[in-house]
């Protein structure tokens, strides 16, 4: 049976030598690469900007149980009913309660991770419901049947030519390859929907404390469209996702931005109050908030790791690691991919069965460096592998580091083992690469380092 | 000033010629060195497995070891980072806490020594190539180490240094580049393509350890480029007509790289 580490290591193994796909991200990372620093220029002071992030994140989550309640109780003023979902079951059975409540056929989505993280989709669909979603990229991926591969970039690793055919087979539309043209065609869709559609399904970038406020995020105008047209609104968001005063988003929206996309601000950012107000023209009827836990009061109680909640789900870390940019992120088989998701993942779904995301990391630290609000997500990969480890130790693995440990400190161990890798060095050829070869896991792909004929301190020891 | 030079087990073995160069510079300066002849290992195989109960023996003998040293120095921004950054996360609540502390602020990588605590940029080295310098992840981001080995790279004649577009890891990873040979050599690849890239005959790097995986990939795929330690790089001409003993490495005369014949490489 495949495990989470057995199936990562085989789609590693064929992701990391693709040269077609490791091509197409690095080419489409390095174009963002030069956006995003161009949009950083023009912060006044960007390390000072994200140690403010920080410290307002800080704040928001050291006392989350104040500002949730503020949160929620400014909602439900307006007319909203808020919804308290311990887990991704009981989140799903609401969202799909009150989709049977109001006897929706159709439901129209825009980009919402957290509806990814509960799989909400599948559920909706196997209850009988249409599920559309309208983000493009969640979108071109919904058709081709896959998971998002990127939390802001869904479609980043589909060429052109990739999302043509798929309209073409799906839609049976695509006059061409032109982006413009194909986004039409999108579009031709998707308008049809949000006016079917019975209810609307959105997530949330923040929670605002002080005026009880929603605050989305995008582009394409697709969110609006899917909190506006449909008689009924739903936002499912994570209770990390609070802030505490609407003056907040005055650094988050900008920063949120430029290191997710590479903008100064992004196309469209609406805050939700609650559902039509007596006198109002348009919006919904009704607006339900999901609040989500699923584990993170979990993340909460843990000190060491409670920043991870600092995250806005930006994919700063996603776009920086060389991981993430070599394996892709539908290999990871998580939600969450990249840096953030391997810290997360183990909270979220169990350290044991996720901790080799934690191991399969060169720890470089490019991520801890680029994260806006500064969650020192390197640090918590070697924490993860310390408990991991504590709670589960590899005999074999204990034992090798103490051999190694004894070896390498006993002088003349040492000296010894160095005589003999010389001789032994010399037959090495013989398997060098193959699989008896003891150094396969470095010769299969990489020449082994020759020992130097006289070491170091053999050198110093003649020498004194 | 009285210096402990930690000799990792990697460089003692392998690149015995990055600790001769450090110990030929320093003795220039002026300084006297002591060699820490019975520490090999600093842990952190063991540490960045996870394997903490493992790491800490390791981790007591160094502190033991170098309790009454006035300075470390580490010819490797790597296991620096280990005695500087993570020694006193690994003893924290533990009799040794206080001994951590203490060893982490006199500890110091090659590099850094050089131009923070001596203030020396210029050693009279000459190195006539073009170089483009690798910034080793645990120097870069743990030891915070930028800008010294630029300064140094600065001051030796004939030497071009061209930066690479991207500032990014070489794949090593210590144990990773054995449990994820595949990504770990993917990331390599791409290390060596945005070295190639810049046009330099040579990878500069403070790790020897990130050069070793770099080195055996350009060894494997036979690309048009070379790695060296900064230290062999500043002890390069530094006498004239002193020869590097024969320690069987493929550099052997840092003097003259143009002289020297690395054959693959050189093709």
């Amino acid at each position: 049976m495949p495990t989470p580490v057995t199936r990562f290591k085989s789609a590693s193994r064929v992701l990391a030598r693709d040269l077609r796909h490791r091509d197409l991200i690095q080419s489409a990372l390095g174009k963002y690469e030069i956006k995003r620093d161009e949009m950083k220029a023009r912060f006044q002071d960007w390390q000072g900007a994200r140690q403010t992030a920080a410290e307002i994140k800080y704040e928001a989550i050291n006392h989350l149980d104040r500002y949730l309640t503020e949160f929620v109780t400014k909602l439900e003023a307006r007319g909203t009913k808020v919804h308290w979902a311990s887990t991704a079951e009981q989140a799903r059975q609401i969202i799909t309660g009150i989709c049977r409540d109001r006897q929706a056929k159709r439901i129209v989505k825009s980009k919402a991770m957290t509806a990814e993280e509960i799989h909400l989709n599948e559920v909706l669909e196997k209850a009988g419901f249409e599920v559309v979603e309208s983000d493009l990229g969640e979108f071109i991926v919904q058709l081709r049947e896959e998971t998002p591969y990127h939390i802001v970039f869904p479609a980043m690793h589909l060429t052109r030519g990739e999302i043509r055919e798929v309209f073409q087979r799906k839609l049976g539309d695509a006059p061409s390859d032109n982006p413009e043209e194909l986004t039409m065609v999108a579009r031709r869709v998707l308008r049809k929907k949000y006016v079917e559609a019975e209810v609307g399904i959105t997530g949330a970038n923040f929670a605002i404390a002080e005026t009880g406020m929603i605050s989305v995020t995008e582009n394409e105008g697709n969110a609006r469209l899917t909190a506006a047209l449909p008689k009924t609104m739903i936002t499912l968001l994570g209770i990390e996702k609070v802030l505490p005063k609407l003056a907040d988003l005055a650094l988050f929206l900008p920063m949120l931005a430029t290191v997710g996309a590479g903008q100064l601000i992004s196309g469209y950012n609406t805050m939700y109050g609650g559902p039509r107000q007596s006198g109002e023209a348009d919006g919904p009827e009704e607006f339900h908030v999901v609040l989500l836990d699923n584990n993170r009061t979990v993340m909460l109680a843990d000190a060491e790791q409670r920043d991870a909640l600092h995250c806005i789900r930006c994919g700063a870390c996603l776009n920086v690691c060389p991981i993430f940019r070599n394996v892709g992120g539908q290999t990871y088989g998580t939600t969450y991919p990249g840096p953030i998701g391997s810290v997360i993942t183990p909270h979220l779904r169990g350290l044991q069965e996720w901790k080799h995301l934690a191991f399969a990391s060169s720890l470089c630290g490019a991520c801890t460096e680029a994260c806006p609000v500064k969650i020192d997500l390197h640090h918590h990969l070697l924490q993860h592998r310390r408990t991991a480890r504590a709670e589960k130790p590899v005999w074999w693995e204990k034992l090798a580091f103490r051999g190694f440990a004894l070896l390498v400190n006993t002088p003349w161990l040492w000296r010894l083992s160095l005589a003999m890798g010389r001789i032994g060095q010399e037959f090495h050829g013989l398997v060098k690469g193959t699989k008896l070869d003891p150094a396969y896991v470095w010769t299969q792909s990489r020449e082994a380092p020759p020992l130097a004929k006289q070491s170091f301190k053999s050198w110093w020891r003649n020498r004194q | 000033m009285k210096i402990t030079l930690f000799v990792p087990c990697f460089v003692d073995a392998l690149y015995p010629q990055v600790a001769i160069s450090t110990v030929r510079i320093l003795e220039k300066l002026g300084h006297t060195i002591e060699v820490a002849e019975d520490l090999n290992c600093c842990g952190q195989p063991a540490f960045n497995s996870g394997c903490w109960a493992e790491a800490r023996p390791v981790g007591e003998r160094v502190l033991d070891r170098l309790r009454d040293a006035e300075t470390v120095l580490i010819p490797s921004g790597s296991c620096g980072a280990m005695l500087r950054r993570f020694y006193p996360e690994l003893f924290a609540g533990t009799p040794h806490e206080a001994a951590a502390r203490a060893l982490s602020a006199k500890v110091f990588e090659f590099s850094e020594f050089l131009v923070e605590k001596l203030g020396v940029t210029d050693l009279g080295a000459r190195f006539p190539a073009k170089v483009t310098y690798h910034d080793g992840c645990h120097s870069l981001r743990e030891m915070h180490i930028q800008s010294a080995p630029r300064k140094l790279l600065a001051r030796v004649r004939d030497l071009e240094l061209v930066e690479m577009k991207q500032v990014v890891c070489c794949g090593f990873g210590g144990t990773f580049s054995a449990k994820f040979p595949m990504i770990s050599t993917a990331m390599g690849e791409v290390k060596c393509s945005e070295a190639l890239a810049t046009g330099a005959e040579y990878i500069v790097s403070c790790d020897s350890s990130c050069l070793m995986h770099v080195q055996g990939l350009i060894d494997r795929q036979k690309l048009k480029l070379k790695t060296i330690h900064l230290a062999e790089v500043l002890a390069a001409g530094m006498d004239a007509g002193y020869r590097m003993p024969d320690t069987g490495c493929r550099i052997q005369d840092t003097e003259c790289p143009d002289t020297n014949e690395d054959g693959r490489a050189d093709e």
